[in-house]
């Protein structure tokens, strides 16, 4: 590795532990980014002269730190260090294993329900990853300097409100941890027009569920969700990218990532031991059968069925909803799968999309080509991914 | 059916932005057209002056007033509009749902009325 490579590598994987060990105690987020934004630019400069410290992060650490001081002193117009006061290949600074991972209880201030719940997920993609606001909105189709501001604003509220940076009491564990995990699994659910341009989240999405997982293995639910986004990610390559949407039983199993898949079967094995059953888990369970009846066929409908009737119970979301039904229609026909839909459809308030395209689906299946049609051309209406719509139009043009 | 979309937004959020900035929001929303575009529902857009350069008509009261400022001073002013052509309400808002601007502004839906002239 070239000692660029080498400084965006440390990066990715430092960046969030060196953040959080460096704005615990102050609660000073933004102060804390500078010093850090300033150490990686000095270690650009200096790594490719005098060569990567055997210790890049506590090198980083330490940097930082004196930056931070500068600025400190600055402030009280005392003297400057400069940069020759840079630390010397590591002596005098701390070991790796010195620096604690405080990543976990950086992502419990992130997603505090203190701060707006629209910005949790930015708020980790930033100050646990060191993206940017601009690519955060360029990949979300966010305005990059109304997301800056808001940032900017929450960061000052967990400063000044001093929002602790701890692991939450095991009174409050669980509506908290819900929330950082809805928070990730927001990152890879938001990047809804698939822009070549812009840059893909979803592997980030995966890397924090990665992160959060090697920090609670005891929490059944986020070995659920590091289990779903892999499930998912997995198939990324078979989906046909951004231009068309090739849903998954129409994918070639073959171009599923297969460690990606062993990883997430082995997270599912370790939840299910704690006996405690939850969303993630069931979301993971009907992932995994889907993916195991396609490629061979060893999962039949009535599991999906059950599996998805369990979700309904514990976690009613309408996707779910759409699940169980798209799962009736298989063990018990077209014609039962409406009916039930429709007596959902009454309860919801606005089109869902997935219900939509579910009712169309099973209007055409029944041979009701007129009413398959009008319902296609409503979800179509709905849709806003190009490449689903263009499939969608597809079924509706095969009638 | 035709339906605009009125974006208001914070200008406190905009301010001392560089045109580095300005280049990024132009992209995020000329991602936005582009799919408008793509989905062929694209009428027209426009991005609006400040509000202070507002002036507001009236002819209530059958007299012509005309006043400098805008119609009413909240938080959030007028800042842009949408218009696009799809099916129905349902349509309408799954776009504006996906409008960079409803993330941190709100936007007004308002059908047109001309096909009811």
């Amino acid at each position: 590795m070239s000692p660029g490579e080498r400084a965006a590598h440390v990066a990715r994987s430092s960046y969030g532990r060196l953040l959080a060990i460096l704005a615990s105690r102050s609660g000073d987020i933004a102060t804390a980014e500078d010093a850090l934004a300033d150490a990686f630019r000095l270690a650009l400069e200096h790594w490719p002269k005098n060569g990567v410290p055997d210790n890049p992060e506590a090198w980083l650490m330490t940097t930082a730190k004196n930056r931070r001081l500068d600025v400190m002193r600055r402030a009280a117009r005392s003297p400057v260090t400069t940069v020759e006061e840079l630390p010397d290949f590591i002596d005098d600074v701390e070991e790796p294993e010195d620096i604690p991972d405080r990543r976990l209880q950086l992502m419990f201030v992130c997603a505090h329900p203190a701060i707006d719940a629209g910005l949790h997920t930015a708020l980790m993609l930033q100050v646990v990853l060191g993206f940017e606001a601009a690519d955060i909105g360029r990949s979300f189709l966010v305005s990059p300097a109304a997301l800056q501001q808001r940032l900017v604003r929450a960061k000052r509220k967990i400063k000044d409100t001093r929002i602790a940076f701890v692991i939450p009491a095991r009174s409050d564990m669980p509506e908290r941890l819900a929330s950082v995990l809805e928070s990730i699994y927001g990152a890879y659910a938001l990047s809804w027009l698939r822009d070549a341009t812009a840059q893909d989240m979803t592997g980030e999405a995966l890397y924090l569920a990665k992160v959060i997982a090697g920090l609670m293995p005891q929490e059944p639910e986020v070995l659920g969700l590091c289990a779903l986004l892999s499930f998912i990610h997995a198939r990324q390559k078979a989906r046909g990218g951004h231009q068309v949407y090739i849903p998954l039983h129409e994918q070639d199993p073959s171009q599923w990532d297969a460690k990606l898949i062993a990883g997430a079967e082995k997270l599912l094995v370790q939840a299910a031991q704690t006996q405690n059953l939850g969303r993630y888990q069931l979301e993971a369970a009907i992932q995994h059968a889907h993916m195991l009846r396609v490629r061979d066929g060893a999962t039949n409908w009535r599991v999906i069925l059950a599996l998805s009737e369990g979700l309904c119970r514990m976690f009613p979301t309408a996707g779910a909803h759409a699940e169980r039904i798209a799962a009736i229609a298989e063990v018990a026909g077209a014609e039962v799968a409406l009916n039930e839909l429709e007596r959902f459809q009454t309860s919801l308030e606005s089109v869902f999309q997935p219900v939509e395209a579910l009712r169309a689906h099973l209007l055409a299946k029944l041979q009701r080509v007129d009413e398959a049609r009008q319902s296609y051309s409503k979800a179509i209406s709905v849709t806003v991914e190009p490449a689903v719509r263009q499939w969608l139009q597809r079924q509706a043009d095969g009638l | 059916m035709r339906y605009t979309f009125l974006l208001y937004s914070n200008p406190a959020d905009f301010a001392n932005l560089t045109p580095e900035d300005w280049a990024k929001e132009k992209e995020v929303y000329g991602a936005y057209i582009g799919a408008l575009n793509q989905a062929g529902v694209f009428v027209s857009t426009d991005w609006l002056q400040p509000v202070e350069t507002a002036t507001t008509l009236t002819m209530a009261g059958g007299k012509r007033q005309v006043q400098d400022g805008p119609f009413a001073a909240t938080r959030e002013t007028l800042g842009g509009y949408f218009v696009i052509d799809v099916p129905d309400l349902d349509a309408a808002l799954a776009w504006a749902e996906k409008c960079p601007a409803a993330q941190y502004g709100k936007i007004e839906v308002r059908a047109s009325a001309m096909d009811s002239m």
